[in-house]
Formats: C-alpha cells, sequence, structure tokens
C-alpha cells in the first residue's frame, strides 16, 4: 500500500489583500488582481520576489504572466487554473496548498478579480448565432439567465422538500444583517425586512431580487506558504485542514436537471471527501461561509455539507440558526455574495480566514475552524480552515 | 466565433442544426417526432446525447421515438432583465418535463395551450408539478421545438 500524502496542516493562509468593491470601477481586471496581490503579499509581510506559484479562475481576463510582471513576482515553478466559475474559489486554495505541500512552489497566491462587465464575467449575457453544446437543451425556451436555471431546481426543492419563500427570505435576511457590521460591505447601509423581501419584484419566479447575490467589481488574494514559515511570519497563520473538489456523476453545468437525483448537487460528493480528509466534523464547526449566487444554494449546501439532513435545509434556517452571534451555525459572517459583494464567492475565503484569525466584524467566539464552500450547481470545491 | 452571418434573422437563441451530436434530434422535431439518443450496444438512454455510452463505452447509438408523454418535473417563472425576444412576452413558464418511458430522461420546455401558441398564454399560477403533459412541435424559424400540451 502507498502511504497517502495528506496536505492536513501542512500550509496556511498568511496574507489577505483586497480593493474596493463597487459598481464600474475603472480598472481592468488585470489592474484590479494585482492590486489584491499586492495588498495580500504585504499583509503576509513577504516580497513579491518570494511568489513562485499561481493559481487562479480560468474565468478571468488576466494571466499568471501578466500578473507575475506586474507585481514583480519571482520565478514561478507552479501555476493552474481552475474552472467552472464560482465552483473554483476554494478550488485555487486548494490547488496552492497541494503544491506548497508537495514542494512545488514555496509561496503561492490565489485571486480571483472580477468585473462585472467583462465579457469573461457574464458568459450567458454573450449572445452566439446559433447555440451548440448544453445550452441548445434550456436557452431556446427561454431558460437565459443563471437565475433561471436555479428557479427550476428551487420550484422543485419546495415541491419536494418543503421549502418556502420564508425559508429564502431567512438566508437574505441573516446575510443583511451582518453586512450591516462589516464597512466594506456594499449593502451594509441598506437594512433589510421580511415585508421589503415578500414585495419584491420577481427575478425568476420562485426567486426574487433579493434571492440575487450583488454584481460587484473588485478583487481579492491570499498567500499561503508551508506551515513551519508560516508560524514565523506576522499573521497568526490559518491552516489549509481539509480540501476537496467535486464533478459528481452525471453532473450537467447548471441545468442538472438530467440525472437520477437532481437536488443532490455537487457538494455532497464534494463534502464527503473533504469531511474524510478532516478531524474536525460538521457538528464541531462553529462558523461556514455558503455560496451564495442564489438564496436556496445555501439550504442546499447545508444538506450536502451534513449539517442537516437531506431535505431539512430550508428548515434550518428557522429560528435565526444562520444569524450572528448566536444562531447554530452563523453563516457568511461578512454578508457574503449577496450583501456584501459577489466576486464569485472570493470574498467568502477572506471571511472564512478572518474568523480563525479572530478579526471578522461578526467574530464568532473562539472560531477554532470556518468552513468554506463554492459554487453549489456547477463542478465544485470547499475549503475548512482552522485556526 | 464564426466571421459568417447568421444564417437566418432570429431573435429567438436557437440550436445550430450542424451541431454534429444534436443534428439527428432536431432533424427529428422537423419530422414531428421526440427522439432520444440510445445506445445501441446496452440500450441505456442519455439526455443531451453525448458521443459515448457512459454505462458500456460503446459509441454506436441510435435515435428512438418515444410516445412523447410526461409529466411536469419542475417548472420557473422569468421576469425582466432578459434578451428581448423574451423580454416581450414575460412573464413566461419554462418547464421541465420526465418522460413517461424513463423518468430520468428529461427535457426543458413551455407548457402552451396550442402548438402555435405564445409562451405566456397559460396562467403560471395553475401549472402543478406531476401534470400530465404531452408533446407538441412549433417551428421558430428554420428549427422546430418541441413544447408541452396539458393532456
Amino acid at each position: 500500500m502507498t502511504e497517502i500524502l495528506s496536505i492536513k496542516d501542512r500550509t496556511a493562509v498568511v496574507g489577505i489583500g483586497q480593493t474596493a468593491f463597487g459598481k464600474g470601477l475603472p480598472d481592468s481586471e488585470l489592474s484590479l488582481a494585482c492590486q489584491a496581490i499586492s495588498a495580500a503579499i504585504d499583509d503576509a509581510g513577504l516580497s513579491p520576489r518570494e511568489v513562485d506559484g499561481l493559481a487562479m479562475f480560468s474565468m478571468e481576463d488576466g494571466r499568471e504572466v501578466d500578473v507575475a510582471r506586474n507585481v514583480g513576482l519571482g520565478d514561478i515553478t507552479f501555476f493552474s487554473q481552475v474552472g467552472f466559475g464560482g465552483g473554483a474559489g476554494c478550488g485555487v486554495i486548494g490547488h496552492a496548498a497541494m503544491a506548497v505541500a508537495t514542494g512545488q512552489c514555496e509561496v503561492a497566491v490565489a485571486w480571483r478579480a472580477r468585473k462585472r462587465a467583462a465579457k469573461s464575467s457574464r458568459p450567458w449575457a454573450q449572445v452566439a448565432d446559433r447555440l451548440s453544446g448544453h445550452h441548445q437543451w434550456s436557452r431556446p425556451f427561454g431558460l437565459l439567465r443563471p437565475v433561471d436555471e436555479i428557479a427550476i431546481l428551487t420550484r422543485r426543492a419546495m415541491h419536494e422538500y418543503g421549502y418556502t419563500r420564508d425559508h429564502l427570505a431567512n438566508v437574505a435576511l441573516a446575510f443583511r444583517k451582518h453586512a450591516a457590521r462589516n464597512p466594506n460591505a456594499t449593502m451594509g447601509h441598506k437594512p433589510l425586512t421580511r415585508e421589503q423581501y415578500m414585495d419584491a419584484r420577481w427575478i425568476s419566479e420562485p426567486l426574487c431580487l433579493f434571492d440575487n447575490c450583488l454584481e460587484t467589481d473588485g478583487a481579492l488574494a491570499v498567500v499561503i506558504t508551508s506551515a513551519p514559515r508560516a508560524r514565523d511570519l506576522r499573521r497568526p497563520p490559518v491552516f489549509v485542514h481539509a480540501f476537496a473538489q467535486s464533478i459528481p456523476q452525471q453532473h450537467q453545468v447548471m441545468t442538472n436537471y438530467f440525472g437520477d437525483d437532481p437536488l443532490l448537487g455537487p457538494s455532497w460528493a464534494c463534502a464527503k471527501l473533504l469531511w474524510e480528509h478532516s478531524d474536525i466534523q460538521p457538528a464541531d464547526v462553529p462558523v461556514a461561509q455558503l455560496y451564495d449566487a442564489f438564496s436556496p444554494l445555501v439550504p442546499l449546501s447545508l444538506e450536502g455539507y451534513g449539517f442537516c439532513e437531506r431535505g431539512e435545509g430550508g428548515a434550518f434556517t428557522e429560528g435565526g440558526n444562520l444569524e450572528w452571534p448566536n444562531g447554530r451555525l452563523p453563516t457568511n459572517t461578512s454578508g457574503g455574495g449577496m450583501s456584501e459583494a459577489y466576486v464569485h464567492g472570493f470574498n467568502l475565503v477572506l471571511e472564512g480566514v478572518r474568523q480563525c484569525r479572530g478579526t471578522s466584524t461578526a467574530q464568532v467566539d473562539q472560531a477554532e475552524s470556518c468552513l468554506v464552500t463554492s459554487g453549489e450547481g456547477v463542478p465544485t470545491s470547499a475549503v475548512l480552515f482552522r485556526r | 466565433m464564426s466571421s459568417e452571418p447568421p444564417p437566418v434573422e432570429s431573435t429567438w437563441l436557437l440550436p445550430d442544426l450542424d451541431d454534429e451530436i444534436a443534428a439527428p434530434f432536431w432533424a427529428g422535431t422537423a419530422r414531428g417526432e421526440l427522439l432520444v439518443q440510445t445506445c445501441a450496444s446496452c440500450g441505456q438512454r442519455r439526455m443531451p446525447p453525448r458521443p459515448m455510452c457512459p454505462v458500456c463505452r460503446s459509441l454506436e447509438h441510435t435515435w428512438v421515438p418515444m410516445s412523447g408523454r410526461a409529466t411536469i418535473w419542475s417548472y420557473a417563472v422569468p421576469h425582466p432583465p432578459l434578451l428581448p425576444a423574451y423580454a416581450e412576452l414575460a412573464p413566461y413558464n419554462v418547464i421541465v418535463v420526465s418522460l413517461e418511458e424513463d423518468p430520468s430522461i428529461r427535457f426543458v420546455g413551455n407548457l402552451v395551450a396550442h402548438a402555435d401558441g405564445p409562451i405566456n398564454e397559460i396562467d403560471p399560477a395553475t401549472i402543478e408539478i406531476g401534470e400530465p403533459v404531452h408533446v407538441a412541435f412549433t417551428p421558430v424559424d428554420d428549427v422546430t421545438l418541441p413544447r408541452w400540451i396539458r393532456d
């Protein structure tokens, strides 16, 4: 038997950086990426020349060579890309951690820069003359946007599981409350009531305006290095305890209606490996950052990652369970994609790091660990950070 | 991206009829048949179509006509902002149906009252998961789209 080389706790996040969030920022995605990476390297107290590994989203305009030439990085000996948009956030963290743990590089940077107007950010808004591939089975019938694709799954979850609009409102309202504490949250100054939620205009029934994430320009980056080196740096290390990705059997990106059991989304297979590799199990996780491009992805992820039984994700949101400070699982404590910023879920990664550093604006007491997940509904990834 | 102009003027998003995998399906709808790609070796049905059977890895396949009988598996009702051709009709329904022969074979479509009716003619509040429906065929430009009518 070959011994399995585990990456458990062998690497740590030692630096985080971000740009301002906004709409219509003048800088390019490449410029935003370089600014966030530069800030993360400074936060770690390292020199750009010490960076020798890169992990990025494939859905981005900038490229590794441009980032390296702008920020003045050293010789790069590892670089990788993760596809499928919002599924990639924890993927790039995991790739960077694996590369450091296996000696392919010593200091890796992972990032996401996104402009809402960038072509690469909104593939569904690019009208091809004719459709080929999987879109030909949905778009001719008016299932045009990601929100329409998720609305189909939401209606089915309402039918099969008993999800309600009140459950989805619980998600939206909890995250908006957390945003009110976060000065960087773009919706921090806009309280949201249940009445406003229920009266909001439809985007794609059964999903209304407040079931959708924000559209944000901005960039965020993290620096990862080995655990021994991390202990000598200026910030408290946040260890990459466990990591997983998944493309479940017979998965179809977004329009995952064609398998035997479409409500068993990508998080189920991802969670199975994640918890197998983790000493910490769901019952012991005190805080989570769950991918929230659309509110129903949160109860679906609560089920997939084992915080409740299948079908009980809606009910889990009741009684303030997602709310800081007293909920059973304070979730998206920076406001998340729905109320802080939507940078393809990468702001969730940084909030996971802040919880384990003890610097969140909705800090869970003694947060020994934090789960961060990426897009449910696409090939996905998850990471468990620990102090 | 092709530098050639689109073959027809259309504001609808329509399939590329030259797509080598899917062309037989769209040829079928033009003849009034709902075809499902079926493995010639082991009989596994697959939707969306693809080159290889995920059960036995055979590349050989046939296209088998279905009865066109199905039930509604789920639905959504899009509202603007949408592309102009769809925004004009919004709110409209989009349904997903499960075929009677094989409920794991599903199609996205629209529930209409008549084969040539608009996709917004059914009151969405009346749509129910589990409702029995049957296929109808609607020409749009040079494509024939499958649509669904209540039994």
